[in-house]
């Protein structure tokens, strides 16, 4: 039998090693998959890592890929600490689009200064809304909040379809899918004319470090990490768990719906069937690959979103076929999760000397 | 050895060239394509991909040409749109529906590239639309489902609810109550344009309810191939699909944008381009059916007919007298739709049973 053991002690070493060997056996991997598809490899790694982030338009790439990425994951970092397993964020973030961009579909033609504001502020609510849902029902009935938050995606997903196919679609769009695009006063400003980066991505870039100052430095934030680890001293303590799940789904939803208006406002400028490629499944994977830590956090979505530029770019520049692209992605999240496994647990062969089967 | 030589190599040469490019093939005109799905879909990407291909071959001299595939309709569109302006491709198609608005604002950050966008409606100085009057092609399939089935009863997959797929729908219908005016047509909404998985369990589904006759508005060849299994008939779709169901086929609809695509092409080379809206159908060749197999050879001298009749203009699919679903007379006798209602088309015309999703 092959089993998972944890190590006693973690080695600070180990840790920041991990990554670095991940990254390394991703090159050599890559350079014999670049070599048996026949191309240069040396160009190629080039083209998926650096060129993404060699550039002005690529950095504003990245960042328009992975500041919706890391303020979700932000968020879902406060519940994965305390034990509370929001997987819906993609529902809230939905959401968030949904409450705050339907304030630009009422006052299409405003130009107030504060339709803005009103917007990111109402986008917080409306993910808050839908993650109080499953706060409310594990806090009432038990229920589980995996399932609860994971269902209300494909509602969240239905009410969007249904709003821009029915009661929101744009008059004049020839009956076609989407509601009027945002009046400028709706849409957060870019800051190059030909640069998609706006200053919704500035703020979801800085979350990450007014996360850390909460977990590290106020008492809410020891309560969460305390309740996680030890959920029997915690209650000693006396952090009550019907607020901490409250807490930790209220503030996972509100960033996500927070995420969702930014990206409604500032990327794509109007509401439409498609507003997430996913972002709210995928914030899982920055959650934990970043350790659930504010800052690995914001490292973690920069990878990802830098896989996945560097994925179009080689399909691109270098002519790769989505497939290849997509199975690298693949690796380097293999390598990355299965060192930072390795470093924290050790395998063990041990004989299974179980019961007889009777 | 060798190849670990070669791997080493590679992986210092990694290390040291920061500065590295890779180099186009010198002075040759690129132009570019987004595609929805892989070339290997055999439908919707897969015919586009056959014109990229005839460019290749017309004016493989002067041009070189790009795809990117499986781009998501979204965020994401905008930017593998803008990457393929970036990389130097002066004229770019973008085959769906939903890069309309990315189309839009990439087009608008680069005013020097053109822009082609398959069946949207907005258009700008370096950006023109075109599509296919796919309809004709369905009403031929009506006529031919209308005298083939035995239960009276079609199963179709529909894919979004746009006025692109309501009137394939309809014109289906038109067709098929010259033949049968019982006929019924269930229609089951996949929402995706590519989910083989998705539309095989849609036409199973659509069997179990007593369709003996399969149709689909998606772009895998997954409908056709459930249709085999139970040895019923089905149609091809965007591409001629037999050698997948070589029992099963009646006929298809090809997409033929190749003559399209390399008259754009050389427009851009001689610089005679201009922003247009190009609505084509059988009469300039862009819709072509397969040949009308599987069928008695009575059925198929009518459905030749009614293709030669639509291609010469004697006929027109959408010929009044209409009714909607409410009775209310929407084309008078002897009229014919034109071509605002045609492409605003969001309602189902009489004897279609079930509500269109909002």
């Amino acid at each position: 039998m092959l089993r998972l053991e944890p190590r006693a002690s973690h080695s600070v070493l180990a840790a920041w090693l991990s990554p670095l060997v991940a990254l390394v056996m991703t090159v050599i991997t890559g350079t014999v998959i670049f070599i048996a598809m026949g191309k240069d490899p040396a160009a190629t790694l080039y083209i998926y890592f650096l060129q993404p982030l060699v550039s002005a338009s690529g950095l504003s790439e990245v960042a328009v890929k992975a500041g919706p990425l890391v303020l979700i994951a932000t968020g879902l970092s406060f519940g994965f600490r305390a034990g509370v397993w929001n997987i819906g964020a993609e529902g809230q973030y939905i959401l968030g689009a949904i409450v705050g961009g339907g304030l630009a579909v009422f006052f299409h033609d405003s130009t107030n200064a504060l339709l803005l504001p009103s917007m990111l502020a109402l986008g917080i609510v409306g993910g808050m809304i839908w993650a109080a849902i499953p706060a409310l029902l594990k806090t009432r009935f038990n229920a589980n909040e995996i399932l609860v938050s994971l269902m209300l995606v494909y509602i969240a997903e239905l009410l969007l379809v249904y709003l821009v196919h029915g009661p929101w679609r744009n008059p004049q769009g020839w009956g076609f899918p989407g509601t009027r695009t945002f009046p400028d006063a709706a849409v957060l400003p870019v800051f190059f004319a030909q640069h998609r980066l706006h200053w919704g991505l500035i703020l979801a870039l800085a979350t990450p470090f007014l996360a850390w100052f909460l977990v590290a430095k106020t008492r809410f934030g020891f309560r969460v990490r305390l309740f996680g680890s030890a959920p029997l001293a915690a209650r000693h303590a006396g952090v009550r768990s019907t607020r901490m799940i409250w807490m930790t789904l209220l503030i996972g939803g509100g960033l996500a719906g927070l995420a969702g208006v930014i990206e409604a406002s500032g990327t794509i400028g109007q509401l439409m069937p498609n507003i997430s490629p996913g972002y709210g499944f995928t914030a899982i994977i920055v959650a934990f690959l970043g350790r659930l830590h504010p800052l690995g956090i914001l490292l973690a979505g920069v990878v990802i979103a830098v896989t996945y530029i560097g994925g179009e770019n080689a399909q691109i520049v270098a002519g790769l076929p989505k497939a290849v692209t997509g199975l690298f992605q693949g690796v380097i999240l293999f390598y990355l999760l299965a060192f930072d496994l390795v470093t924290r647990y050790r395998l063990v062969f041990r004989r299974e000397r179980g019961p007889e089967h009777a | 050895m060798k190849i670990l030589h070669r791997v080493a190599v590679a992986l210092f040469a990694t290390l040291l060239s920061f500065g590295v490019s890779t180099s186009a093939s010198a002075d040759k005109t690129k132009v570019g394509f987004i595609y929805i799905g892989p070339p290997g879909d055999h439908g919707w990407t897969y015919a586009h991909d056959q014109a990229r291909l005839e460019i290749e071959k017309e004016l493989g001299d002067q041009v070189q040409t790009t795809f990117v595939e499986g781009v998501p309709e979204g965020p994401d569109a905008e930017r593998a749109i803008a990457k393929l302006a970036q990389t130097g491709h002066k004229l770019i198609f973008t085959t769906s529906f939903g890069y309309m608005e990315p189309t839009l604002k990439a087009a608008k950050r680069f005013p020097d590239v053109k822009f082609e966008h398959a069946t949207g409606y907005k258009r700008a100085d370096n950006v023109a639309t075109y599509s296919a009057r796919f309809y004709e092609g369905r009403y031929v399939q009506g006529v031919i489902a209308g005298k083939v089935s035995k239960s009276g009863v079609i199963g179709y997959i529909a894919s979004f609810p746009i006025p692109e797929v309501v009137r394939g729908i309809n014109a289906f219908m038109l067709g098929a109550h010259t033949q049968n005016p019982n006929i019924k047509v269930k229609v089951v909404w996949v929402f995706s344009w590519y989910d083989p998985g998705k539309e095989a369990d849609a036409a199973k589904v659509l069997m179990d309810q007593g369709a003996d006759i399969i149709t689909q508005h998606t772009d895998s060849t997954a409908a056709l191939q459930a249709a085999a299994d139970r040895g019923i008939h089905a149609f091809g779709q965007a591409s001629d699909m037999i050698q997948f169901a070589p029992k099963t086929q009646l006929t298809a609809i090809i997409d033929a944008w190749g003559p399209y695509y390399v008259a754009r092409t050389k427009a851009l080379l001689d610089g005679s381009w201009k922003s247009q809206d190009t609505w084509d159908g059988m009469g300039a060749g862009m819709v072509v059916m397969a040949p009308f197999t599987n069928m008695p050879s009575d059925v198929a001298a009518l459905a030749q007919k009614t293709y030669d009749d639509l291609r010469t203009g004697k006929l027109h699919a959408f010929s009044g007298p209409i009714n909607d679903q409410s009775g209310k007379q929407v084309v008078a006798a002897g009229a014919v739709a034109d071509d605002g209602m045609l492409a605003g088309m969001n309602f189902y015309i009489e004897g279609i049973d079930g509500e269109l999703p909002k």
